[in-house]
């Protein structure tokens, strides 16, 4: 990535979905530089992962454009658009159940490394794809667990896998959609210094949704307020929070400690 | 490769003993069984075991249900038997059949593969179950070509036939003759296919189907385009069904819609992939062993348990051979309730569940 410091990484042009007659996501347009972390905070149901699906792919938008690198990806397919640099963590944990820890890290490896469709290796010998997955494991404190079922750890270790098998892609573009919802209190932290560390040392461009006000402030150089579809205010963390739409959309349903 | 086929090998002793029983007396079968029914039920064992092997690359491994497997049995066997009936008992002509029999087998299978793409898993079984009735209405409409509901009997080369004789004297009470040679051709193309599939399994692109199976979802978020993944899928398992056709056909000497395609079939296939254990290609030589016997020999062994209680007013009736159906029905519960998991998947699972 030369010249990586201007031109937005992504970037979503009026970005719209209707479902019905409930617009979830209305005309959103917002750019994200490569190096820079973006908070999108906002009320249940204000449109935040329908967002990320618009951008993922998941959802088609009704209309509105989606670029990456500036080009303009709005009909790719989910898989093209993992391939070319967009890694998603999800806000419901999405695993491979009844596959091992290692296996659900190996997959995404092999995935990034184009060696699905190798079919007279042995997955068991690879050796680059296995040393990635054992430093992706230290990364996420999961190496005793190497070789359980996802299904049988704890939610907390779950959701540290479930971020995982984003960072095994290794994306320009990290989308985590909170991540750190249902840990306990000492996991919470470590995902978030994880998160922090990320960030300064590579550069990448991270969109985070995330509630609690106190990790915003820390991690974020830039808000984005989702109000019932709407971007309702955009910029740095102090002045956003400074302003009376976004007190009044959001702040003022929270309790009185998050605000203070 | 048989340093890798040593890596997937299940970790369970039993089941390695249970499999090496299986495998050997398969191997030896001509010299250890009497008779031509034992080594009947042999050679149907080995075309089954790849049969269900590659249904469950599909189903256990994939998560893909299709009820059309029969169908791309059917080719196998109906290219072979057209062929040799309809032109000559040779090996070019075999050859030529199983070329365009897997041919045909790969453009179906592509064309219901992509249609995955576009319907719900209940509805593309619904598809296949439609497809698999289309072509049995197709052999029993084009019965010029396919002898309909009878079926054709045709010659076989005559290599593979007890006419041919190569040695005069037997060895171990064997005749070594062409039906020997045939075993021994369904034995070792059986044995290839299937660790061809277990090679497969074990892939990078293995583990792809195993997560499609899982979390498609997902699988597609990574990177994997599934409808590529599972089409290709489709398109392997239907390719080693066709092969077992062809084994098939050349076996038995006769191919016919109860033979290769009818739904009794289909059920069975399910039935041995489901007794075996899904997701584990081992359990397809278990399944498969368990319900050819039980298919060939149950009738018998209640033949004499009738015999032997034939005083006995109740038991009796209950031991009467016409009610082996019954009884096989018997067993399939009693399996389902005590081997939710098939019978590998029993032995195997546990280790990694903890926690
Ligand atoms: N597939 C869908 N079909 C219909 N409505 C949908 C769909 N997906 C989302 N919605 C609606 O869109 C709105 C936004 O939902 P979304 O999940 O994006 O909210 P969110 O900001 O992520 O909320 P939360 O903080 O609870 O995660 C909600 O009203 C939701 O009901
Ligand atoms: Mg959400």
């Amino acid at each position: 990535m030369v010249n990586s410091s201007r031109t937005p990484v992504l970037q979503t042009e009026a970005l719209t979905i209707r479902f019905g007659g409930h617009v979830a996501v209305d005309r959103v347009s917002a750019a994200f530089e490569a190096g820079s972390l973006t908070a999108i905070v906002g009320p249940n149901g204000a449109g935040k992962t329908t967002y990320f699906n618009l951008i993922s792919g998941q959802l088609p938008p009704s209309s509105g454009t989606v670029y990456l690198n500036e080009r303009d990806i709005s009909r790719w397919p989910v898989a093209k658009r993992a391939r070319h640099g967009l890694g998603r963590a999800f806000q419901l944990t999405q695993l491979f159940p009844n596959l091992t820890v290692e296996e659900n890290l190996g997959l995404v490896v092999q995935a990034r490394h184009g060696l699905g469709h190798r079919i007279w290796t042995l997955a068991s010998r690879q050796q680059a794809v296995r040393t990635e997955v054992e430093s992706l494991l230290d990364t996420i404190g999961l190496t005793e667990r190497a070789d359980d079922f996802a299904r049988a750890l704890s939610h907390g270790a779950q959701r540290r896998l479930e971020v995982g098998m984003m960072l095994a892609m290794d994306p320009q573009v990290m989308m985590f959609d909170e991540p750190t919802a249902g840990m306990s209190v000492d996991e919470a932290p470590v995902l978030l210094e994880l998160i922090h560390r990320i960030k300064n040392e590579q550069d990448r461009t991270i969109l985070l949704v995330e509630h609690k006000l106190d990790v915003i402030r820390t991690l974020a150089d830039r808000i984005l307020v989702l109000h019932n579809g709407r971007l309702l205010a955009d910029g740095e963390p102090e002045s956003v929070m400074q302003l009376d739409v976004v007190r009044q959309a959001y702040l003022g349903e929270l309790s009185d400690e998050e605000v203070a | 490769m048989f340093q890798s086929i040593r890596d997937t090998l299940p970790q369970s002793r039993i089941l390695r003993g249970l499999l090496a029983v299986i495998v050997v007396s398969l191997l030896l079968a001509p010299f250890i069984f009497d008779g031509s029914r034992a080594l009947d039920t042999a050679a149907r064992l080995c075309i089954f075991i790849v049969l269900v092997a590659s249904y469950d690359l599909l189903l256990g491994y994939t998560g893909v249900v299709s009820f059309a497997h029969t169908l791309f049995f059917g080719i196998g066997a109906y290219s072979v038997a057209i062929a040799f009936d309809h032109v000559a008992p040779g090996f070019g002509v075999l050859l030529v059949a199983v070329v365009v029999a897997l041919g045909v087998s790969t453009v179906v299978a592509v064309t219901i593969g992509l249609v995955s793409l576009r319907v719900k898993a209940i509805f593309y079984a619904m598809i296949t179950l439609a497809v698999a009735s289309v072509a049995t209405v197709l052999v029993s409409q084009l019965y010029l070509y396919t002898g309909g509901e009878d079926g054709m009997t045709y010659r076989i080369p005559r290599v593979l036939t007890p006419a041919f004789k190569l040695l005069d004297d037997k060895v171990l009470g064997v005749r070594i003759n062409g039906k020997l040679l045939n075993y021994y051709l369904i034995f070792t193309v059986s044995t290839v296919l299937f660790l061809l599939m277990v090679r497969i399994v074990a892939s990078p692109f293995g583990k792809v189907l195993k997560a499609l199976r899982e979390n498609d979802f997902r699988a597609e978020a990574i990177g994997y385009t599934t409808v590529y993944y599972r089409t290709a899928a489709t398109v392997i398992s239907a390719c080693m069904a066709t092969l077992a056709g062809v084994l098939m056909a050349i076996w038995l000497r006769y191919t016919g819609p109860d033979s290769v395609l009818s739904l009794n079939i289909m059920i069975d296939i399910l039935l041995m992939v489901v007794i075996g254990g899904m997701g584990s290609l081992y359990g397809a030589i278990i399944g498969a062993t368990l319900l050819v016997l039980a298919r060939n020999y149950l009738n018998e062994a209640m033949g004499v348990a009738h015999n032997a209680f034939i005083d006995v007013p109740i038991l009796a009736e209950l031991f009467n051979p016409e009610r082996w159906l019954l009884w096989l029905g018997v067993l399939f519960v009693v399996m389902v309730y005590f081997f939710p998991l098939g019978i590998v998947g029993r032995l195997v699972r546990g280790r990694a569940d903890h926690g």
